[in-house]
């Protein structure tokens, strides 16, 4: 017992701390490489349908976006209310598709190019004319591989 | 020199102690700003644009499954009003033709899928519409890679996929919309 007792009274009663930075780093470090900083500010709002036969998207760099929905309320003093094309942070038209395929396209290396997608986030509520448009701007750019983007549907 | 030994003694390591409230920090940051979203959805491939008409490709009647969706978002099928539920079934009987009918695809590999819809039909309809046509092929895919490989489509290698989508391809054809209905 007095054995016991000797021991506990000469350890030191703080808590062992040291390792406490490299565990906060390894976490820190985790959180950085999947940390994808919203780079778009939202201008129109897209609420995406929903679907079953879902396919992800893996690479980030090889995937972008354009939005098609209405104008949220705040901008609707400038762009409207009627569905409009968003691209990159900016509303564009229709003639700017194949410059803004152009653009990912200079990012990326060569043999990467066709596998490059475009992702189409546009809202259930949008009726179609506008999305063919797109796509047929698409098809003009040589741009082929889409991805309809959508919810996974829950049963 | 009383001092400057007594400084000797304290700074011989760095007190890391302030170190982890840094890296909560900047820990706290990337937590709030992660987005851990992953981008999902239907992924097509466009044919290519060609500013000339279309070539008028006969087709063998029974090859061809026409759905047309309005600007109501209601749907024919072959003429026929249909309702979306049951696309997917309707669709899997259409490609397989498991009876032999003669109004069917005479093989998987001619079925083709004509979607028209209007300029005012609702992006949501269109989705449902294009989701049940892909979820039509892929259970065809998975029944036929089970039969032939005993595993599903997608735990196949490259070369046997190439053989399922070789034996079901997907032709899925997508006409110019009409422009009857409102577009907003």
């Amino acid at each position: 017992m007095s054995r016991f007792r000797k021991k506990r009274g000469k350890s030191s009663p703080t808590i062992q701390t040291a390792s406490l930075p490299d565990i906060i780093f390894m976490l820190l470090f985790f959180f950085m490489v999947v940390t994808v900083l919203r780079d778009t500010e939202i201008i129109v709002q897209v609420t995406t349908p929903e679907a079953t036969e879902l396919t992800s998207l893996e690479r980030k760099s090889l995937v972008h976006y354009i939005y098609i929905g209405r104008p949220v309320e705040r901008y609707q003093h400038i762009y409207g209310t009627s569905p409009r094309i968003q691209m990159g942070d900016a509303i564009r038209g229709l003639g700017d598709v194949a410059m803004f395929v152009g653009e990912h396209r200079l990012r990326v290396p060569e043999n990467q190019v066709p596998a490059i997608t475009t992702s189409l986030r546009v809202d259930q509520e949008v009726t179609m004319g506008i999305v063919s448009d797109v796509k047929t701007e698409l098809r003009k750019a040589e741009q082929y591989k889409v991805n309809y983007s959508t919810r996974p549907r829950i049963d | 020199m009383a001092r400057k030994s007594a400084r000797d003694r304290m700074s011989n390591e760095i007190n890391a102690g302030a170190m982890a409230d840094i890296a909560f920090l900047l820990l706290i940051f990337f937590l709030v700003t992660t987005t851990i979203m992953e981008d999902r959805g239907i992924l097509v491939r466009l044919p290519p644009w060609s500013d000339d008409e279309p070539e008028i490709v006969d087709l063998n009647q029974r090859n061809v499954l026409s759905i047309l969706v309005n600007a109501q978002n209601q749907m024919l099928v072959r003429g026929e009003p249909f309702e979306v539920d049951n696309l997917k079934d309707r669709a899997m009987e259409f490609i397989m033709n498991p009876n032999d009918d003669p109004d069917l695809a005479e093989s998987p590999s001619d079925a083709v899928i004509s979607l028209k819809n209007d300029r005012g039909t609702q992006y949501e309809a269109y989705i449902e519409v294009y989701n049940e046509i892909m979820a039509a092929y892929n259970t065809l895919r998975d029944e036929a890679s089970q039969r032939q490989f005993g595993a599903y489509y997608d735990d196949l290698s490259l070369e046997q996929r190439r053989i399922i989508r070789s034996e079901i391809p997907m032709i899925i054809s997508e006409a110019e919309p009409t422009e009857f209905g409102e577009e907003d």
